[in-house]
């Protein structure tokens, strides 16, 4: 981890290599720099969203070798050797949607589309681990996710949509 | 608001850590980040320097024999909670981890991290506590082992030196006659607890600990009292505090009616082993 200055603020700089959706990137950033900020602000990847940058809504969710994330309770210089998953990465390879944003659509599971970003993470992860979740588990696997407009139901809905369609897109050739 | 300026280490080893630590002045260890972030973030901490342990080699063991479970400082909650091993040799670890905030955090967030932030509204403090663990360190003056009881000093403040990592955590095994239980009443799901309440029980004694109700995790030994009673009598030696998430006279109510259900579920608990043993 090499080290410059900022010529303006005098802050040191550190180049910071992150894996972000299989693409390499290197950012020279000051190490205060939340991963969030650095995904929107330094590599212009809008997707993932902030709302209260201390870990409660969700919104900022991304996944981290995997594993859903806080990106805002997270370093970039400390998100290096792993690989990082944004809502941008969840589409197919062709640009289609992928089956958890394929079943917001069809379910209405979103409004504003503020929160949408860290239910999609936080979903795709969790459907990796449990392919046919019950009722139940549907809506404890979106329970650290906030939303201010939906009701939650619909996101439910699709959560149980998404795990069907999953099924029926491995079953494909 | 974001954090202020701080510089960045990145240590693989030990050594290195604590040097950096004992070099740097006011620096502070990371490992999950997900208590110390926020902190940063909301500028109620400034270190001049973080030193980060989570690529530190030997720091993400999580070893179970039958003396007990031994908890790297890197291992997250979530690794700890999906062991059948931690399980099976002491269950009030794995229970008491399922109400350690949301899975995302926990993901992130360390056992070990959790332990030594001391935080009186924390879960793994008081099950720590309860069942009588330790924390190992490492510091600039060299290896010691900290008994839980001689941990927690005050709100947010651990025994250890500015310059001393924590190792690893060590939870005994739950022995053959012994039982536990494990409840806690949050606002929201996945929220700190209002009043948690952790038990051990074994044929010559009963302790109970606390969390959310002083300003550090509390155990009080209620051997011989009746379930019904314990609630009361460990009042005693509890200051339930009120603030926006509940008045002190709740906190209490919380008490007293949790210390019953946990209690019973530990006695229970311990039934069922010797019924199965
Ligand atoms: C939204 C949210 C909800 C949460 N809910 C809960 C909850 O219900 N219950 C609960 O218990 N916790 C909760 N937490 C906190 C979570 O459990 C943290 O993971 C944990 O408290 C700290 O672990 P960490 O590894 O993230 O530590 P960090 O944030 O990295 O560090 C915390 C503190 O401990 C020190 N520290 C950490 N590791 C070491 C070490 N090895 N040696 C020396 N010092 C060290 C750091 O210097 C710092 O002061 C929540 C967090 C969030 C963001
Ligand atoms: S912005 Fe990260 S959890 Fe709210
Ligand atoms: S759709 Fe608006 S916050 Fe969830």
């Amino acid at each position: 981890m090499t080290l410059s200055t900022d010529q303006q603020t005098g802050e040191d700089l550190y180049d910071v290599r992150l894996r972000v959706n299989g693409v390499v990137h290197d950012l020279r950033v000051p190490a205060r720099r939340l991963l969030s900020d650095a995904l929107r602000h330094d590599l212009g990847m809008t997707g993932t969203h902030v709302g209260c940058e201390h870990g409660v809504c969700g919104a900022c969710t991304v996944l981290v070798d995997g594993r859903p994330a806080r990106a805002c309770l997270m370093f970039a210089v400390a998100a290096v050797e792993v690989d990082i998953t944004t809502v941008e990465g969840l589409t197919h390879p062709d640009g289609s949607l992928g089956p958890v944003q394929q079943a917001f659509r069809e379910c209405h599971g979103l409004q504003c589309g503020f929160c949408t970003p860290g239910f999609l993470t936080t979903i795709t992860a969790g459907l990796e681990e449990n392919p046919d979740p019950s009722h139940e588990e549907a809506r404890e696997m979106i329970g650290g996710n906030l939303c201010r407009c939906t009701g939650y139901q619909n996101i439910v809905a699709a959560v149980e949509r998404a795990a069907v369609l999953r099924r029926e897109g491995q079953e494909r050739p | 608001m974001k954090p202020a300026p701080f510089a960045y280490h990145r240590p693989r080893t030990l050594d290195e850590a604590v040097a950096l630590l004992a070099s740097e002045p006011d620096a502070k260890v990371m490992a999950g980040g997900q208590s110390l972030v926020p902190l940063l973030t909301m500028r109620l901490a400034g270190p001049a320097t973080i030193v980060d342990v989570s690529a530190v080699e030997g720091l993400d063991t999580l070893a179970v024999d039958a003396e007990g479970v031994r908890v790297g400082a890197m291992v997250r909650h979530a690794d700890v909670l999906a062991s059948a091993d931690v399980r099976r040799v002491q269950p009030l670890v794995s229970a008491a981890l399922s109400h350690v905030a949301h899975p995302t955090i926990r993901n992130r967030g360390t056992t070990v991290g959790s332990i030594v932030h001391a935080d009186a509204a924390a879960e793994m403090p008081v099950v720590l506590a309860v069942l009588g663990g330790s924390v190992d360190v490492v510091g600039g003056s060299g290896r010691r082992t900290i008994a839980a009881a001689d941990l927690f000093l005050g709100l947010l403040e651990s025994s250890l030196a500015p310059d001393e990592v924590a190792t690893s955590a060590w939870f005994p095994a739950l022995a053959d006659d012994a039982g536990v239980g494990f409840a806690e009443i949050a606002r929201r799901h996945g929220d700190y607890a209002m009043v948690g309440v952790a038990a051990h029980v074994d044929a010559t004694a009963a302790r109970v600990g606390y969390l959310s109700v002083n300003d550090v995790p509390t155990v009080v030994d209620v051997t011989g009292v009746d379930p019904a009673d314990a609630g009361e009598a460990a009042l005693a030696h509890l200051a339930p505090g009120g603030d926006v998430h509940a008045s002190a006279a709740y906190r209490a109510q919380l008490v007293r009616v949790l210390t019953a259900r946990v209690l019973r579920e530990a006695h229970e608990h311990r039934q069922s082993r010797q019924g199965a043993a």
